[in-house]
């Protein structure tokens, strides 16, 4: 008997998210597919991936990406230098040091950088705050007046403030949210479905699931993308088709395995920095396998990987 | 096919005997169906009944045993949809056509990465012996005769010639033999078989590869490995993927095989390509997976793999007791939290990541988080006092502040009741804000 393929067909399939306009507009989603499954159906879009650049520039970053930046002395020219690496199909600044816990940076500071960045960019834009929420809205509300209509991507909306970003980030100036939930498929289904009733079209929202190094509670993260994308495609569930975009960098660079110098690192550890790689690397393949449309990574080696890694299964 | 209850009850004798443990004929078909029971349980089943059943009541994808390891079993292609059963085996790679500084660094390394994370043993568990014809037949065999010597199991990839020799070297190591093609698969299975030993088996496509196994198995040979890697990153895994697939959708008993892919044929020196592919393959249908492995594709690797083959149906945890972090010493802080691995985790993180050095008490709250343990009762303040005395942490440190987590302020009164020698503080209720915490924390 000869050998009959058991490949699944979807009459359904993952929105399709344009974020950056113009000569740069990038699509992300539109896969009628599971992850890599170009057997049963190739997708519109590749998997995406967006560089993290720091609003605090390169103090204790690793040699390779201090390496890739050298010469740049503001956030806006490494954001000019990071589009020109092969691979990167988008920008995501992170102002880490607007945390009122952190350096405290003002919102009209970190609106100058934005400003600065955008103009500079070849690549569109994602927006990524410091996790201190009464700030991150009123950071993104600000970034999203001053830049209003260049369609960038605000990482994240969460269900406490899905409100406020969805009015005056999304309604009022068209940009993009991200819808962000942990690691649950019914909490990601419910900010969905509120950030929808709200007005907001399907193609100004992305996702993020949820997001964790690979060995620190993993399967909770592959497992809700896997519940995600099977409701999406086989049970056309549409509040679900919407792209998944998960930050990796902020992740894996945390973790004892990336950041602990080899000096005080157990035997045979080796460089701290490929360790790093490897995490963001291994962390980020395993992210796209379970079902996201597109990955934030840091290394330029990463990068390089991951590019060429969906290259060869896209 | 999956055979229906019913079906199995007519072959059944009907008379209720019980010998198979059951109370009626009809609760053994039952079980049978679901797959609790092998039919042979059964011990006045016709012959003829047996053999239309067992092959009609087999699992979709079969169990291969190499030495102390399981492969396939698997029922489901999701893990959430129950688990996985057998964890995807590393394997390292020395070759005959290799430098020896290759071969000796793969085989030195391989004692270096050997640990435990939370009290699982983390190492390559097998190690794949490559013959390049032309290159040097008593090189091949040096290397099995020290790839023997390590303790792991072995896939021998050798030639027809040279396979009885390095088989001859192996004495009690377990091994699986590889070579098997569309044109070589008769000889080899005819070894394979008189060894009682797996067969990998490849070949040029997936359509060839179905055609080679249906007749291994005509010819007897069920303990298969089907080697999947073809020519390519997307050969391989569409052939992982489908392999699976027919088995466990498509009701295709001919691919209910286990996998293997050999990274190093894909990503020859690579080692950051080989890391993403076995990502991949770690969380797509590898079963066996062959790759350069040092310690930095080790760490995200063998921590992935333990996520990603945990039952859902079961917590992690980690082994209650004193977590010195730091360099913390009898002097330093303690703080506790629970079992749950996740959580230990991400606070163990935190806590390094601030620098300050702290005795994490891990108490056995069985494997919950700290809000589900608290509202479980399995983590309260008598749990705690119990454990700190039971495990005579008075004796082991002289420091006596405990910070608790903040998700459980309302234990500190109770708690300070029955630890009076103790200063007990309440922590903060998230793990990221630990960092700042502990660095502003006067004792």
């Amino acid at each position: 008997m000869a050998f009959k393929r058991a490949s699944q067909k979807f009459n359904a399939a993952i929105n399709t998210v344009t974020i950056g306009t113009g000569d740069k507009a990038l699509a992300i989603g539109g896969a009628n597919a599971y992850p890599f499954y170009k057997f049963d159906s190739v997708s519109p879009n590749p998997a995406r991936i967006g560089i993290e650049i720091l609003d605090t520039g390169l103090a204790g970053e690793p040699a390779g990406v201090c390496a890739f930046y050298e010469g740049c002395s503001t956030v806006a020219e490494m954001a000019a230098k990071a589009c020109t690496l092969e691979g990167v199909d988008f920008v995501c600044i992170r102002f880490a040091s607007a945390d009122p816990g952190d350096a405290n940076t003002p919102v009209e500071t970190c609106v100058e950088i934005a400003k600065a960045v955008a103009a500079v960019a070849t690549k569109p834009l994602a927006i990524a705050g410091c996790k201190n929420m009464e700030k991150d809205t009123a950071l993104f509300s600000a970034i999203a007046e001053a830049l209003s209509g260049q369609n960038i991507m605000f990482l994240s909306a969460k269900e406490e403030d899905y409100k406020t970003m969805s009015a005056s980030v999304g309604l009022a100036y068209g940009h993009i949210i991200g819808a962000e939930s942990a690691c649950d498929i019914n909490l990601a289904k419910q900010l969905n479905v509120l950030i929808s009733q709200m007005g907001l079209k399907n193609d100004k929202v992305v996702a993020n699931v949820g997001s964790a190094a690979a060995g620190y509670g993993f399967e909770y993260v592959s497992s809700t993308m896997e519940r995600v994308r099977s409701a999406a495609l086989a049970q056309n569930d549409t509040m679900l088709q919407t792209p998944v975009v998960t930050p990796v960098a902020s992740e894996t660079w945390g973790v004892k395995e990336s950041i602990l110098p080899e000096e005080d690192a157990p035997k045979g550890w080796g460089p701290a920095e490929d360790r790093g790689i490897r995490m963001e690397i291994a962390t980020a393949t395993a992210v796209l396998a379970s079902g996201s449309d597109a990955v934030i990574l840091k290394h330029p080696t990463s990068v390089a990987t991951i590019s060429k890694l969906i290259a060869s299964l896209a | 096919m999956a055979l229906k209850g019913l079906d199995i009850f007519k072959l059944t004798p009907k008379t209720n005997c019980k010998e198979c443990g059951n109370p009626t004929c009809m609760a053994f078909a039952m079980k049978v169906a679901s797959g609790a029971l092998t039919i042979d349980k059964c011990p006045h089943m016709s012959a003829e009944a047996l053999a239309s059943l067992s092959a009609a009541t087999e699992p979709p994808m079969k169990t291969i045993t190499l030495g102390e390891y399981k492969l396939g079993g698997e029922t489901v292609l999701m893990r959430h949809d129950k688990t996985f059963v057998s964890k995807s085996l590393y394997s390292v790679h020395v070759c005959n056509a290799a430098p020896a500084e290759y071969n000796d660094g793969v085989l030195a390394d391989l004692e270096v990465v050997d640990y435990d994370r939370i009290g699982e043993r983390m190492h390559a568990e097998l190690i794949h012996v490559n013959y390049v014809p032309g290159c040097p037949d008593d090189y091949y065999l040096d290397l099995v005769k020290r790839s023997v010597a390590t303790g792991r199991a072995l896939i021998l990839n050798t030639s027809l010639e040279l396979a009885e020799q390095a088989i001859a070297l192996c004495g009690d190591a377990a091994y699986a033999l590889q070579g098997a093609n569309a044109e070589n698969y008769e000889a080899y299975s005819a070894l394979a078989t008189a060894k009682k030993c797996p067969l990998v088996v490849g070949a040029a496509n997936l359509d060839e590869l179905h055609d080679v196994v249906e007749k291994l198995e005509a010819a007897g040979n069920k303990n298969l490995i089907l080697d999947v890697t073809f020519d390519s990153a997307a050969a391989a895994f569409e052939g992982a993927v489908e392999v699976r697939r027919a088995a466990l959708k498509g009701n295709d008993r001919t691919f209910g095989y286990p996998s293997f892919v050999d990274l190093t044929r894909l990503a020859r020196g690579d080692k950051n390509m080989q890391c993403a592919l076995a990502a991949l393959f770690t969380a797509k249908y590898g079963s066996i997976i062959v790759m350069d492995l040092d310690y930095a594709s080790a760490l995200p690797l063998f921590g992935l793999r333990q996520n990603i083959f945990t039952d859902p149906q079961k917590p992690m945890k980690v082994e209650p007791g004193i977590y010195p972090l730091n360099g913390a010493d009898e002097n330093s802080i303690c703080m506790t939290t629970v079992d749950f691995a996740l959580t230990y985790f991400v606070v163990s993180g935190e806590i390094e990541r601030s620098g300050v050095p702290v005795n994490l008490l891990i108490s056995d709250a069985g494997g919950y988080s700290v809000l589900t343990a608290w509202a479980a009762g399995k983590l309260s303040a008598s749990s705690i006092a119990k454990f700190i005395e039971e495990q005579g942490i008075e004796n082991k440190i002289k420091n006596r502040t405990l910070v608790l987590p903040g998700k459980v302020a309302v234990l500190k009164g109770e708690l300070q009741e029955k630890l009076p020698n103790w200063k007990v503080v309440v922590g903060t209720r998230e793990a990221i804000e630990l960092v700042k915490f502990l660095r502003e924390y006067q004792d």
